[in-house]
């Protein structure tokens, strides 16, 4: 009898102690390595859920956007200006100081502002993205895609690419 | 020898990773203290001042108007502001200049921040509301200098906000 409980007392030790170093490392690499989230939604299809009834799954690299640097063209899941609970994945069409001409914003034209980003869906108007709510802080971004991780014939690295005729105007130096 | 000084080494990275990663949880997920500068705050906070500003209020969304809040800056993401927070989503807060008030709504998902020192401060009367993702934490004790340790103090200005949830 005494030998049981204390072999259950052991274990019991054993496992707090291994629960307290399981979970912060998690948590941590979770909060700043490397992100796993399940796509939702059709506003990025073809590149992200092609067909509408499987998800991608793709890995999101936070380690790259600790400060703040993404490029145009990347993927990235952002903190939804809408609803701070949710977390939306678009692909970065422009910059600070960059010009746009939107699709179905208020104004026709916009200057990204210092600190801002203009983010799009590749599926236009099935996405609820920059064109419904302006350029949105740099300060909610959360993580870029790098790899679509599942399902399996799915596996692939995500490069970045802005699609055709969405991009940021080039400004004629020449220009009246 | 080499086997025992390796085994040490290991241990020592082990202990670090894991006292790391607690430091990290503690400070993302409980609280942080944050070395104020700036004179928006006045009289509430004051140039150098250090507070404690907690987590788990930004994480449950639990803010609410009159809080003190440090949240990134919306132009410069690497740089904090610490304001009030005066009006939440769905709210009618009056801007008032020197000539005229208007009445602007907050939109789904931002606050209204302002300065307690009016009369020197950058906040939502110039940028607008910024999205509640930006918030951090809520200051909740003042830690430094000692003969004003405590918890913080009212809105000095007299607010003129009327929010959704009130009936008229």
């Amino acid at each position: 009898m005494a030998q049981a409980r204390t072999s259950g007392r052991r274990y019991l030790r054993a496992f707090v102690s291994g629960f307290f170093v399981a979970v912060p490392v998690t948590v941590t690499a979770l909060d700043r390595f490397a992100y796993v989230a399940r796509v939702e939604g059709a506003s990025m299809q073809p590149s992200l859920n092609p067909d509408g009834s499987d998800s991608d799954v793709v890995l999101l690299n936070r380690w790259s956007v600790r400060n703040f640097q993404v490029q145009r063209g990347d993927i990235v899941s952002v903190v939804s200006p809408r609803n701070p609970q949710q977390k939306i994945i678009k692909r970065v069409i422009g910059l600070e100081g960059d010009f746009i001409r939107t699709m179905g914003y208020k104004n026709r034209y916009v200057k990204v502002p210092d600190g801002h980003f203009w983010i799009e869906g590749d599926h236009h108007g099935h996405s609820l993205d920059s064109n419904s709510f302006g350029p949105v802080s740099v300060g909610l971004l959360h993580g870029r895609a790098s790899h679509i991780i599942w399902p399996p014939h799915r596996w692939q690295r995500i490069s970045p690419a802005l699609p055709p005729n969405r991009g940021p105007l080039e400004i004629n130096e020449d220009q009246e | 020898m080499f086997r025992g000084l390796l085994g040490k080494t290991l241990g020592f990275v082990g202990y670090t990773i894991q006292y790391g990663c607690i430091a990290h949880c503690a400070f993302e997920y409980i609280g942080e203290f944050v070395v104020c500068s700036g004179p928006s705050m006045e009289p509430t906070i004051v140039s150098h001042d250090i507070v404690f500003s907690e987590r788990m209020s930004r994480h449950l969304y639990k803010i609410q108007k009159g809080d003190i809040v440090i949240a990134k800056s919306p132009y410069d993401p690497a740089m904090n502001i610490c304001k009030r927070v005066i009006g939440l989503e769905g709210d009618k807060v009056s801007t008032r200049s020197d000539i005229f008030t208007s009445h602007t709504y907050v939109p789904k998902g931002h606050v209204w921040l302002e300065g307690d020192n009016l009369r020197n401060s950058t906040d939502s009367r110039s940028y607008g509301p910024i999205p509640y993702g930006l918030i951090r934490g809520r200051v909740c004790l003042k830690l430094w200098p000692p003969h004003t340790f405590g918890t913080l103090g009212e809105n000095p200005n007299k607010q003129n906000v009327k929010s959704f949830k009130d009936s008229d």
